[in-house]
């Protein structure tokens, strides 16, 4: 049998949820004669690869880049999961939609103290930021959810085993909540 | 007290006269999920998801509100009841900023724990990212209104069981806020008696103690219960 393609990705995130995932440990060695890890901050690749078969994307969709990311990683995979909070809700990551982005910027950039790039220098080293932070099913489509800041390992491990048994991600009421 | 017999989910179930749709499916062990409903307040019917189909009635009624009748027939959880259900919660979700994951209140939230129950994974609608207040100007005590989804348990403890009446609603609809003594910092209201009942029954963390850190905040509501009950013993001349 094929092993089953995963790429994982972190947007607009703490990396709280790859954390998590690395928490399966002893986990990960026995699931992974069953999947190939192809792309994400834990390898090295470069560009996302063709025909994933399952993408955890980590984040909201915060910048033009995590868009055009997000984007090529829906043309590219059969199943794309949010995982997570923030690219569920926007969480912690939304919380700057209170704010306009000039607003933002010249807040944390500009105006704020410690050794940033400012002005001029700032706008050209960040990312263009999109005017609201968005969860990433308002972007593309999205197939399934694993809610939770970070998600802890049961329920990553219980998405896993589904899609691993090529069954749908259900995942119980106690591990379904926000938060 | 006379009592009644009606049809509910397809079983016969008998009720007492003047009881609601919900007092009597929660004693068949029904259960409904609820906001603002809580026993011992006067029902409100604010939330909407104790919504129930009556069999001849156009719309759905709030089971809260509706008294118990004889022949009637109701259905308290068709598929269309629990698509408006989840509905409901997710719009709660959206309207304010709730994100759970820096709450006081986190995994001790009936909002949350609703939202789990019904099954919701994600929420269809915009989030509205309003910006609201927060009062932090009473000693013990505090408010986040983002949090707050005006089932008015406070406002109608305050008045109904501590008599200060303190709390009280200024606007309409989205706008609604909760506030304190015609609208003034919570700090600075002379008829607030710091009795905390209205932090123990608020569903949310809209209402907590100073101090709660991240899903420290537990809330205590055994209280009202047993003052109503003293209060009706002594009503009774018995002793409380």
């Amino acid at each position: 049998m094929s092993r089953l393609r995963l790429a994982t990705a972190w947007l607009g995130g703490c990396s709280g949820c790859h954390m998590s995932f690395l928490d399966l440990g002893e986990q990960l060695i026995e699931i992974s004669d069953a999947l190939e890890l192809v792309y994400g901050p834990l390898v090295d690749a470069k560009e996302f690869p063709e025909e994933v078969d399952v993408a955890l994307i980590e984040g909201a969709v915060a910048n033009f880049e995590n868009l055009e990311l997000l984007q090529q990683i829906r043309n590219r995979s059969k199943l794309l999961i949010s995982f997570g909070d923030c690219a569920i809700t926007g969480n912690v990551t939304s919380l700057r939609n209170f704010f306009s982005v000039d607003d933002l910027l010249t807040a944390v950039y500009h105006a704020g103290p410690g050794s940033a790039p400012r002005s001029d220098e700032a706008d050209q080293v960040l990312p263009e930021l999109l005017p609201r932070v968005l969860p990433l099913h308002q972007v593309v489509e999205v197939d399934a959810y694993i809610p939770g800041c970070p998600p802890d390992p049961e329920r990553i491990m219980a998405a896993l085993s589904a899609l691993l048994q090529g069954q749908t991600v259900q995942l119980s009421e106690e591990q379904r909540t926000f938060g | 007290m006379p009592a009644i017999t009606l049809t509910i989910n397809n079983d016969l179930i008998s009720a007492r006269q003047g009881q609601t749709l919900l007092e009597v499916a929660r004693e068949h062990g029904i259960e409904i999920p609820t906001l603002c409903h809580l026993d011992g307040l006067e029902a409100m019917g604010g939330c909407r998801l104790c919504l129930v189909e009556l069999q001849g009635s156009s719309r759905p009624v709030p089971s809260c509100v509706t008294r118990a009748a004889e022949g009637m027939v109701v259905t308290t959880h068709s598929d269309k009841l629990v698509e408006y259900r989840k509905m409901l919660v997710e719009l709660l979700l959206a309207e304010r900023t709730h994100t759970c994951s820096i709450c006081v209140q986190n995994n001790n939230c009936e909002l949350q724990t609703l939202a789990a129950k019904l099954g919701i994974d994600h929420v269809r609608f915009d989030y509205l990212n309003q910006q609201l207040p927060m009062d932090a100007s009473r000693e013990r005590f505090a408010l986040d209104h983002n949090r707050c989804v005006l089932c008015l348990r406070c406002v109608r403890v305050c008045d109904a069981v501590e008599g200060a009446h303190t709390w009280d609603v200024r606007g309409r609809g989205s706008t609604s806020r909760i506030v304190a003594d015609l609208d003034r910092p919570w700090g600075t209201s002379t008829s607030c008696t710091d009795c905390g009942k209205c932090v123990q029954l608020c569903p949310t963390g809209a209402l907590f103690k100073k101090g709660a850190t991240v899903g420290e905040m537990r809330k205590e509501r055994s209280f009202l219960n047993r003052i109503l009950e003293r209060r009706r013993l002594a009503a009774q001349g018995g002793t409380p």
